[in-house]
This record gives C-alpha cells, sequence and structure tokens, in this order.
C-alpha cells in the first residue's frame, strides 16, 4: 500500500528539509522525500500543491479527561481535535478519574486509543498516588505499561522532600519529570494573574512570584538528582530567565509554553471571562515578552497547549468557582503561525521544530519520532498556511466550548494528517 | 442606567442622578408617615449568599416605603443548599416575575454574571471584593451632605483595603466626583499594583490622615490574623485605629465615617464611634441614607419610566 503525497512544501525540521517534493510512503512508514514527480508506481496520489506537509504535530501536554470525565472531553473527541489541529501524536496528562496513577489506567487509555483514536495517545503517570502529593506511585509499572513520563500536572508537589524522591525514581527509570511549577500557599483561592486588572475586578491573584519560587526549587533539585526535568506551561518572564541559566550550567532542563500565554494577557479577564481562566494564568505584557524571546533564541525547548476541555455549565460560573483550563488543539497550529512565523520571531521550519522534533526530544521517544525519515512511522501533518479563517467555537471537533480566542481571525489551517499510513481528513463540526 | 453594579462603570451623570434622587427621597423619611405609591405593584427580590441583616433591611425598607413588594430568599434554607448553580437560581427568581434583583455574594463578579444572564435589572449589593456601590453612593451622599461639594475633597479610607469591596466603590465614585482619595493601611492589607490606581497610598495613619476632610474606617474582619496578615489586634489598633488623638493630624472639621459594623476599640476608638470630643461623626446617619440611596436605585431601574416622580 503506497501513498504519495504530492507536490507540497514539505517542511522537516529534523533534517533541515524545507523544499516542493513529494513524500513516498508504504505500508505506513515513510520512504522517502523525491523531488516533485519522481515518485510513482501503483500508489494513490493526493495532490498537496499549494500545501505545506510536515511532521505530524506533537503535544506533549493535554487533558483528554477519559477516564472519569467524559462529559468533558473523551479519548475519542480528544484525538479528533488533535488529528483537526494537525496533531499525530499527544501525551495525556494524569488528572483522570481515576488518576493514572496504576499500570492498569494506563493499559486501558493505550487501548482505547487504540480502537477509536485519530491520533496517537502515550499516558503521563501521576508522580503521586491518586496526585495527593504524598505517597510515590509505582513507576516502574506505570512504565512498564506505557507511561511516557511522570507528571504532577493540576495537583503541584508541595514540598521538596516529594519532589526529590520523585525525580530520583525518575532516574532509576529514565523518564522526565513533567513539573507544574507553583507554591500553592502563595496561590490560595487565586483565580487569575496578581495585579492592577485582578485588584480592580476584586478577584484573589496569583502572583509570578509562585511560579518562579517553584521552578527555582525544582531546578536545584534537578541538578541534585540528575533528573530531566521539564517545566510545564511557562507563564513567567521569571521562569524564562531560570530556564535560560540552568541550561548555560548544563543543568537537565527543558521547558514549554502554551499560545495563550504569548497572545493574551490577564487583561482577557476583564468582565469576569471565564473563558480566559486558566492556570498558570495569563500574565502580563512584559511576560509575553520574555516568552517570545525564550522562543526566539531557544530557551523554550517546545511549544504545547495544555488542552483542557470544561462543560459549557462548569464555565457558566462565578468567575471564582469555574474551574481553570481551555481548549488548544484546534487553535494552536494557527496561533503559532499568525503570532509567531508570520510576523517573523520564528521561520516555520523552526516552529514545527518545537510542535515535532523538540517536544519527541524533550520525552525522550525514539529516533523515528518527530520527523519524515526514511523509514520513521508515516505520521504527517498537511497545511493550508494560506486559509484565513475565525475561530468559532461552534466548530471544533471537542466535545467542550471553553476557547478565549473565539471570534479571532486567523490564518493557517490543518487539511488533513496522516497517521502510521492512515489518512485523516474531518470537516467542520457544523458541516 | 439598566443595572447597578458598580461605581467603575457608572458615570457622573448617573451617580448626581442617584444622589439627587436621594436627596429628594430623604425628605420621605423625615415625614410620619413614610409611605409612598411610587413603585406600588413592583417587586424586588434580594438574594443575599453572604449573611447581612443591615444591607439587606435597608434595601427592605427603602421597597415598602415606595410601596414595592420586598421578597428575601434565604440562600442557606433554598435549593442552593440542594447544589443549584447561581445561573439556575437567578433564572428562578427571574421566572417568579421579579422586577428586580438585589444581590449580593461572596464571588467577585456575581453581580455582573447576574447582569449577563437576566432581563431585569440587577443591584449590586456587594460582591466579593469587588464593589458594593450602594454603599459607595451612601457615604457620598452623607460627605455631600456635610461638605457641599465632593470636588476637589481628600478622603483617606483607612483599614483592609486589600479585601474591601467598600474601598473600591468609594474610590471610582469619589475619583469620578473630582475628589481626591486615600488608601492607608498596613502592607499586607493593600492590593498588589495598588500604586497603579488612581489612588495615594499610606501605611501610616499619621500621614495618611494629614489634611484629610473625610475619614471613612473600614471594618477589620478579626479572621485576618489568622491568615497570618496581622500580628494582632492590639497591635494594628495602636497603628492603624483612628482615635481623637490620630484624627488631629487631619482638618479640624473632618469627617469620620464607617460602614459598619463597628469593633469599637480595634479599627475605631468609642469616643470616634460615638461622636464625642467634638469629632463629627457620621455614622447613624449613613445609615438613614443608605435607605434614601436605596430607594433611589430602585426607583431609577424599576419605576423611573411611567411612575410618579418624587416629590420635594
Amino acid at each position: 500500500m503506497r501513498l504519495i503525497l504530492a507536490g507540497g512544501r514539505v517542511v522537516d525540521p529534523s533534517q533541515n528539509v524545507d523544499r516542493e517534493a513529494d513524500l513516498l510512503i508504504e505500508n505506513g512508514s515513510i520512504v522517502n522525500i523525491v523531488n516533485v514527480g519522481e515518485a510513482d508506481g501503483g500508489a494513490e496520489r493526493i495532490d498537496v500543491r499549494g500545501l505545506c506537509v510536515t511532521p505530524g504535530l506533537i503535544d506533549i501536554h493535554v487533558h483528554l479527561r477519559e477516564p472519569g470525565f467524559e462529559y468533558k472531553e473523551d479519548i475519542e473527541s480528544g484525538t479528533r481535535a488533535a488529528a483537526a489541529g494537525g496533531f499525530t501524536r499527544v501525551c495525556c496528562m494524569p488528572n483522570t478519574n481515576p488518576a493514572i496513577d496504576t499500570a492498569a489506567v494506563v493499559r486501558q487509555i493505550l487501548e482505547r486509543a487504540e480502537q477509536v483514536g485519530s491520533a496517537r495517545v502515550h499516558p503521563i503517570g501521576a508522580a503521586t498516588r491518586a496526585m495527593e502529593g504524598d505517597q510515590l506511585t509505582e513507576m516502574a509499572e506505570l512504565q512498564a505499561a506505557g507511561a511516557v513520563a511522570i507528571s504532577d500536572d493540576a495537583f503541584p508537589l508541595q514540598h521538596a522532600d516529594t519532589v526529590r524522591h520523585v525525580m530520583e525514581y525518575c532516574v532509576m527509570l529514565g523518564l522526565p519529570l513533567m513539573t507544574h511549577n507553583e507554591d500553592k500557599r502563595l496561590t490560595e483561592k487565586g483565580a487569575m494573574n496578581e495585579g492592577y486588572t485582578a485588584t480592580v475586578m476584586g478577584i484573589p491573584g496569583m502572583p509570578r512570584i509562585a511560579e518562579d519560587i517553584a521552578v527555582a526549587r525544582n531546578i536545584l533539585l534537578a541538578k541534585l538528582t540528575g533528573c530531566r526535568l521539564h517545566l510545564l506551561h511557562i507563564s513567567t518572564a521569571g521562569t524564562v530567565e531560570l530556564l535560560r541559566r540552568a541550561k548555560a550550567e548544563g543543568a537537565p532542563v527543558t521547558g514549554e509554553a502554551c499560545p495563550h500565554h504569548w497572545t493574551l494577557t490577564d487583561e482577557a479577564c476583564n468582565g469576569y471571562h471565564t473563558d480566559a481562566k486558566m492556570n498558570p494564568p495569563l500574565r502580563t505584557q512584559e511576560d509575553i515578552e520574555a516568552i517570545k524571546e525564550g522562543l526566539a533564541d531557544g530557551t523554550i525547548d517546545c511549544i504545547v497547549t495544555d488542552h483542557a476541555p470544561h462543560a459549557g455549565y462548569e464555565k457558566e460560573r462565578e468567575f471564582e468557582a469555574a474551574p481553570f483550563g481551555i481548549l488548544g488543539l484546534e487553535t494552536s497550529f494557527p496561533l503559532v503561525y499568525t503570532t509567531l512565523v508570520k510576523p517573523g520571531l520564528l521561520s516555520l521550519s523552526q516552529a514545527i521544530a518545537k510542535m515535532t522534533v523538540n517536544a519527541a526530544r524533550v520525552m525522550g521517544f525514539p529516533e523515528g519520532v518527530g520527523t519524515l525519515r526514511a523509514g520513521a512511522a508515516a505520521d504527517v501533518a498537511v497545511f493550508d498556511l494560506d486559509k484565513k479563517w475565525t475561530v468559532d467555537r461552534n466548530l471544533v471537533q471537542s466535545k467542550s466550548k471553553n476557547t478565549p480566542f473565539h471570534g479571532m481571525n486567523v490564518e493557517g489551517k490543518a487539511s488533513f494528517t496522516v497517521v502510521g499510513g492512515r489518512v485523516i481528513r474531518l470537516t467542520d463540526g457544523a458541516q | 442606567m439598566k443595572h447597578l453594579l458598580s461605581l467603575r462603570e457608572t458615570s457622573r451623570e448617573d451617580i448626581l442622578y442617584l444622589l439627587d434622587t436621594a436627596v429628594a427621597f430623604r425628605e420621605i423619611l423625615a415625614r410620619p408617615v413614610k409611605k409612598v405609591p411610587t413603585l406600588r405593584g413592583r417587586a424586588m427580590v434580594t438574594l443575599f449568599y453572604e449573611n447581612s441583616t443591615r444591607t439587606r433591611t435597608s434595601f427592605e425598607m427603602a421597597a415598602k416605603i415606595m410601596s414595592a413588594e420586598a421578597i428575601n430568599i434565604a440562600v442557606a434554607q433554598s435549593s442552593v443548599a440542594k447544589g443549584e448553580s447561581l445561573k439556575d437560581t437567578l433564572l428562578t427568581v427571574q421566572a417568579l416575575k421579579a422586577d428586580c434583583i438585589v444581590l449580593r455574594h461572596s464571588a467577585s463578579g456575581a453581580a455582573q454574571f447576574a447582569a449577563d444572564h437576566l432581563g431585569i435589572p440587577v443591584i449590586n449589593a456587594g460582591d466579593g471584593r469587588h464593589e458594593h456601590p450602594t454603599q459607595g453612593l451612601l457615604d457620598m451622599l452623607t460627605i455631600r451632605h456635610h461638605k457641599g461639594d465632593l470636588q476637589g475633597l481628600t478622603v483617606a479610607i483607612v483599614g483592609d483595603i486589600l479585601h474591601s469591596r467598600v474601598a473600591r466603590s468609594n474610590l471610582w465614585g469619589l475619583t469620578r466626583m473630582g475628589a481626591n482619595v486615600r488608601f492607608v493601611g498596613p502592607r499586607t492589607l493593600l492590593p498588589p499594583d495598588a500604586d497603579k490606581l488612581p489612588v495615594q497610598i499610606f501605611d501610616d495613619l499619621r500621614a495618611g490622615l494629614e489634611g484629610a476632610d473625610v475619614v471613612n474606617v473600614l471594618r477589620l474582619q478579626t479572621e485576618r490574623m489568622e491568615k497570618g496578615l496581622l500580628p494582632s489586634l492590639r497591635e494594628y489598633s495602636r497603628l492603624f485605629g483612628v482615635s481623637v488623638k490620630s484624627l488631629k493630624a487631619a482638618k479640624p472639621d473632618v469627617l469620620v465615617l464607617h460602614p459598619g459594623p463597628m469593633n469599637r476599640g480595634v479599627e475605631i476608638s468609642a469616643d470616634v464611634a460615638d461622636g464625642a470630643q467634638g469629632v463629627r461623626s457620621a455614622i447613624e446617619e449613613q445609615v438613614t441614607n443608605g435607605v434614601a440611596i436605596r430607594m433611589a436605585a430602585l426607583y431609577v431601574l424599576m419605576g423611573a419610566q411611567g411612575a410618579p416622580a418624587p416629590e420635594g
């Protein structure tokens, strides 16, 4: 079974390719990138002239909500949202119900993804049982079942001794630890960034220093233990600087940023808009500049979404009572393209690298992931870069609609993806 | 005006209209028979998610004097205790054919939320730390009564600014009317980025009261100590308690306000509270003006169209 994606602009940062070419796929694997018209012979051809062909995007930070919160999202709808956004591989966070704290839950997610997934799914194991911050999970068993990393996302570890012990286990198993960095005592009752807007709105604030302090502690512990530390959803200028310094010292630390943290400030919360409420919260223009600088100079390794669906009635509440989190998968590439690539902050190749090969490196995935090299699994994304469109919450693949980007004009949209040679083409939800 | 949600979003003209209307209604409060038919046939529902005898009673009084029905929903006994969402409760009250909802809620933005979901007027009777517009208005009415004009006055607001919706409503209302506002309190009880607000900030009481025309003393919630924001009430009283002695820094004719209920001997000394030793305290007058302001708000939002204008 041969498939040719013919005549597109092939962008593969893993091998410095950016040219018009044919991409040849056979039996679920990449065969080669060849000059336009050179691939032929008994193959299904898809004409992708005028479109952009990249390795399938990888999002190492999503919440698929299954098991336990299927009314918000499930593996079927969440991976459809992923495919609609150009993603072929996602890593799902462990704050499900039950949490991903036993091998059985890992296996359940993998089986379900196998059955209904429109993208590959890798579970991330919880650091502590029920994510309560005390007793360690059986990390070796989580790993054996298929967990690719350990995280405390949504329930950040508060005690340095726990972080240390989790890191020591991660080192032993060769797993990265992905930390949500927040000193909860400093953010108690907080619902948005601490500052002028929160003061005027009367909303208890979450100071930037609460993130910076936790980041500094976790970096110090990573240096002590040798653990590969990955900083989740960087939102402050302070974190960018701490990560830059840690990297300069050779510490085993990486970091990620989400589009909302460089496209919106806390002023988006004005009017008590709960779709602008997430954790870490939207910050200030100064933080936006620092994150963009960190993306441009390579301090921030990869771009993720922290896709966090919530049901309409959960968000339609008092601001302080509404849950944290927004959708991300279907708006990520357009926001990256519109706000980073078009203005010239990142080249298209650099941006794609942060959404493919860099993410794979952070996770320690094998060589054939996040690339269009010969022999790699045929995970491909195809984008129409010229497509101008308006984000519409009513046309998403996700079960939920909680996006602050509703009504925003963006450029660039995924046309279809290929996962292991299988073409996945989704139409807008309304069609 | 469709709602009264915050003074930050209320124009100077609307503030003046409410104050002037309240002056007219204050006449009615002085009469032996306190009843006018202005809002006959209208129904006001008070929906209070926080305890407040004072503000709720003030609204009820205002409604009843103007012949409106005043119905109180005691939230603790209602279906909220069974887990009903705020939105559903609001829609239910509207479906009961209330003409106006008066909402108090511990969440900032709750009144805005109500206004976003309802077609009837909403009066914010206090939402979290955000605003308490009728309190701000009654403070302004009281100040204007004593000082004639708000323009150019210096008003020092003393105490727990961080958690205070009264402070925020005073700030926006007073500055819109041309007064200078000061926030005075310990650093732990001043809001973040307060220096970006149109106020002067003081963490020293004497400096903060220097030359003030009005001192508005905020109630200190005694649980602030347990949260580690204050060492002790005793020390707070020594540093920030408004007393006859500390008032010497202010203008000789300084007017003292307090939204109540007072902690005598903590944020305010007993003699200042009682207006002893020549201190001009308007704390009881504030309560009466509160009824007049709430009459004005109900009149403007529920009855200004088609209802007889207030006399006087």
